[in-house]
């Protein structure tokens, strides 16, 4: 089977390991021999119990056992707890219930005040979304607060209730560019303002 | 056959997306974060792609493509049947990184932790965990 391993050797010299144990020949090799990728994997100390060994084992049929040891318990121990939290499934599943907590927190501080449900970062969805791979979501998390100069009846088109400082909701967007806009519009106003203001200074 | 890819490629970005201007039909199956690709008859993949540090760009309609850092030019074109499947493509490979959901977390353990002054990943016993720590790592 292909692999794009030129992308995979160049993710090998990245400090964060992903889900990827890659091993090497030297310690000073830029180049790893060959990487696990550690996906549906169990890993376990060794009965041998030899020489701070541990084993990565998979469930398919056919799979090779990944023997490995270690300089010391402490380091074995700290080697097996790290590889078993390596995987990609465990990370989402730890994010899935962050995620959780933040939107029950959320929403017990909204109270009776209609929030707008958003949906996970982690999800597909079916609306226009404008990151890349490099920015987690802006979503779930409530703006920062709006300045207190802004007054009740500026007329713009957010929900009920929304123009109280503590609890500004966000437009129905899901769209950064649509939120940079709809935060842009008071940087708008007060622009128009100085630039009146500068007119009528010289007059 | 084999053809000496890169020097053909050199001689002019026009030509580069004439050659992958070839599309062949095949399967794709996002699966954490490779993608793997299937001839439509076969059950074993031909190949994956490893979706870390990679960019997906939206090409004409219908299209996107798929490069890596490394590698800013070599582009992977995809088509899809829809604008809308073209959306939920590149969306969600947008998000398949480890590196993509890695950073959820830290934001979302920062959030909680913003609020209720409590690290939410000590009950799980992982606070100390170095993939899980803030500005630890270079790019």
């Amino acid at each position: 089977m292909k692999l794009n391993e030129r992308s995979l050797a160049f993710y090998a010299t990245c400090d964060s390991p992903g889900n990827m144990l890659f091993y090497f020949e030297e310690r000073e090799s830029r180049e790893p021999v060959g990487v696990i990728i550690l996906e549906g994997c169990t890993v376990e100390l060794c009965e041998a119990a030899e020489d701070f060994t541990f084993a990565i084992k998979f469930d398919c049929t056919k799979s090779r056992t990944y023997v490995l040891a270690a300089e010391s318990q402490a380091a074995m121990e700290s080697w097996v707890k790290s590889l078993s939290r390596a995987s990609f499934d465990y990370l989402r599943l730890v994010v899935k219930e962050l995620e959780k907590q933040l939107e029950e927190m959320q929403s017990g501080l909204a109270g009776s005040r209609s929030i707008q449900r958003r949906s996970p970062i982690y999800r597909k969805t079916k609306s226009a979304l404008c990151l890349d791979t490099m920015a987690p979501a802006l979503e779930l998390v409530k703006p920062p607060p709006l300045p207190p100069r802004r007054r009740a009846s500026s007329g713009n088109t957010c929900g009920p209730g929304a123009l109280v400082a503590d609890s500004p909701v966000c437009p129905g967007t899901v769209c950064f560019s649509k939120l940079h806009d709809w935060y842009g519009r008071e940087i708008t106003e007060l622009r128009r303002e100085w630039l009146e203001s500068q007119e009528s200074h010289k007059l | 056959m084999r053809y000496s890819e890169r020097e053909l490629l050199s001689l002019s970005p026009l030509l580069n997306a004439l050659f992958f201007a070839v599309l062949k039909k095949r399967l794709v199956k996002l699966v954490v974060n490779f993608l793997f690709y299937f001839r439509t008859d076969e059950a074993e993949p031909i190949g994956a792609l490893l979706l870390e540090h990679c960019k997906i760009t939206r090409e004409e309609e219908n299209v996107f493509s798929i490069s890596f850092i490394e590698e800013p030019d070599r582009k992977y074109f995809f088509e899809c049947d829809t604008e809308e499947q073209c959306q939920e493509w590149i969306e969600a490979l947008r998000r398949a990184s480890y590196e993509f959901m890695r950073r959820s977390l830290i934001f979302y353990r920062n959030e909680i932790q913003k609020m209720t002054g409590k690290d939410p990943l000590e009950q799980y016993g992982i606070s100390e965990e170095a993939r899980f720590q803030l500005g630890t790592r270079k790019l």
